[in-house]
């Protein structure tokens, strides 16, 4: 018996055999953590959505949130739309000059942004902002038994801490979002009217021929799931966030980093949805502005 | 003694009862048969080293924490079977001391303490403000830290603030959650008076998770010893000790010895035996 063991114990694992268990435990491992986390994250956005048809949070709980994800995320997504316009000028112009349809600027710019560029980028800051930073907090209200007191005292956490950022981040991702279209289309134009002396009469009668309004409301329309999903995913990763410093850092830079990826699969899957179902949804009486 | 309404004081009945409850995380037991009872206006402590499962006894009366198997009444009722409404107004009825005090580093010590007034009940600002007033008094603190932030306030004082804050609602159960850790000595001393005087003053039922020998002996009016379960066999029993304080030095049990007399014993050996020594 006593040799068995130590036969058993000295004998590396090594064969095809082995390394293909070890394969399928690992993967059997990943795909329960995967299933296990999917399952969290449902019921937490079911207990989100349910807290928020059956209660409002008081206005002092949703003014400060607000202010947050609003008020201070303006001045950034208004400064990085500027920038993506005028970089978006400066880097395409090259090649629409060679063809001679450098008046198509602005379409080509206008569009981009309006579609793609502004929704997303407005995303992208405000999971880089307001996303980390409510992990963060929600992560050291975690460590700190800041959320267990709440549970104690007999308010709901969910309510308290996750429907007013929730309420914040759907709400105003749309105004964001417009500031970061209406701010790239200005940097857009002024590089490219100004600094690249292209027509403006030909920039702004493309712009107007190409962009259509269902365009600008695809974008809108993105934004308010990009809005759920950072404040779903981040208030997650801060509600069950591990203990200590390493944690609640963990859950801030995974909120982020998980936020982005989330921004990125709902725009493929919902940008295809929308150019599919655009004849169905949108009225002929809009096309024709 | 200020006798609260709907409180009673009959005898046999039981304010908490732990009925061979096991807590456990994933694969990790903490808690294993645990069966204790509670009368309304004692004051329990429980006391073991660390990582025995003391603050999740503390977190299981409460509903925080499950347990996989047995159950704990709180009144009669079963927490892990109420409604999230009917819980949270059960929750109103408990007081919870957290170690590190847990203050809404948001709020003002104010807004800290007037929060479960002004969560669950209608009473308007000024009478909430007197309640605020009031028991920043009965902890000691005068009431200019009331505008102040928990960041600006020293450790014994945050758990002062964290003090008012649960006796806020006039709590039948208090839970503290090591009280006096962290504290100098002098510090420790004015908690534990402050926790007598709660129970003198409000005839509040409590229960004190402590490993401060000195705490036990001065609060507690029955002591019980939990121990941890990686250091017992599967048939012993987790809770080594239950009786009133003058008692526990005469036990005889030499794990309780070792603890009330602060000694290291086995473990210092098993320290050597690691190389740690």
């Amino acid at each position: 018996m006593s040799t068995g063991s130590r036969s058993l114990a000295t004998t590396p694992r090594g064969g095809p055999l082995a390394r293909l268990a070890d394969f399928i435990a690992d993967f059997g491992e990943l795909l329960i953590n995967w299933v296990t986390a999917l399952g969290s994250i449902s019921l937490f956005t079911g207990r989100t959505l349910s807290w928020l048809f059956t209660r409002i949070p008081r206005r002092e709980t949703m003014l400060p949130n607000f202010y947050q994800v609003g008020v201070l995320s303006l001045p950034v997504v208004a400064l990085t739309g500027t920038f993506i316009g005028m970089v978006l000028a400066a880097q395409s112009y090259s090649q629409f000059k060679m063809m001679h349809l450098e008046s198509r600027l602005g379409a080509v710019i206008n569009l981009s942004l309006v579609r793609e560029l502004g929704p997303v980028l407005a995303a992208t800051m405000l999971a880089g902002r307001v996303g980390s930073a409510i992990a963060a907090e929600l992560g050291t209200m975690r460590v700190t038994e800041q959320i267990d007191a709440l549970s104690s005292m007999g308010a709901s956490p969910i309510h308290y801490l996750v429907v007013p950022r929730f309420l914040a981040c759907l709400v105003l991702i749309p105004t964001l979002t417009i500031m970061a279209d209406f701010m790239g289309v200005a940097g857009g134009a002024f590089y490219g009217i100004v600094m690249l002396d292209i027509d403006w009469h030909h920039y702004w009668a493309n712009s107007q021929h190409y962009v259509d309004l269902f365009d600008l409301f695809t974008g809108v329309f993105k934004s308010l799931f990009f809005g759920a999903a950072i404040a779903v995913i981040s208030c997650h990763r801060g509600f069950y966030c591990d203990p200590g410093a390493e944690g609640v850092g963990r859950a801030a830079t995974g909120a982020f980093v998980h936020s982005f990826v989330v921004i990125l699969v709902i725009d493929f899957f919902l940008g295809v949805a929308m150019d599919n179902v655009y004849d169905v949804v949108w009225p002929d009486v809009f096309k024709s502005l | 003694m200020v006798a609260k309404a709907g409180k009673t004081n009959e005898p046999g009945q039981f304010l908490v009862e732990i009925r061979d409850a096991s807590v456990g995380f994933g694969r990790h037991e903490v808690l294993r048969d645990i069966t204790v009872q509670i009368p309304r206006g004692e004051t329990l402590v429980v006391i073991g080293e660390s990582g025995c499962g003391k603050t999740v006894l503390l977190k299981s009366i409460i509903g925080l924490v499950r347990p996989y198997q047995g159950s704990v009444l709180f009144d009669g009722n079963d927490l892990s079977k109420l409604r999230q409404q009917e819980l949270a107004r059960e929750r109103t009825r408990f007081g919870f001391l957290f170690q590190g005090a847990a203050l809404f580093d948001s709020m003002t010590v104010r807004q800290n303490i007037s929060f479960p007034l002004r969560e669950h009940t209608k009473k308007p600002a000024d009478e909430i403000n007197q309640i605020v007033e009031d028991r920043i008094a009965d902890v000691g603190l005068p009431e200019t830290v009331l505008d102040q932030k928990p960041v600006q306030l020293s450790g014994g004082m945050r758990k002062r603030v964290g003090l008012a804050r649960a006796m806020a609602m006039n709590p039948d159960l208090m839970l503290y959650d090591e009280p006096t850790t962290g504290l100098d000595p002098i510090m420790s001393d004015v908690i534990n008076e402050l926790i007598l005087r709660s129970r003198e003053r409000y005839d509040v039922t409590s229960v004190v998770v402590t490993h401060d020998m000195r705490t036990a002996r001065k609060v507690a009016d029955r002591v019980i010893m939990l121990y941890p379960l990686g250091r017992l066999d599967e048939d012993e029993p987790q809770m080594i000790f239950n009786g009133p304080p003058e008692d526990i030095d005469g036990s005889g049990d030499a794990r309780v010895t070792q603890f009330v007399e602060g000694e290291a014993g086995e473990r210092l050996m098993e320290m050597r035996q690691r190389g740690a020594l």
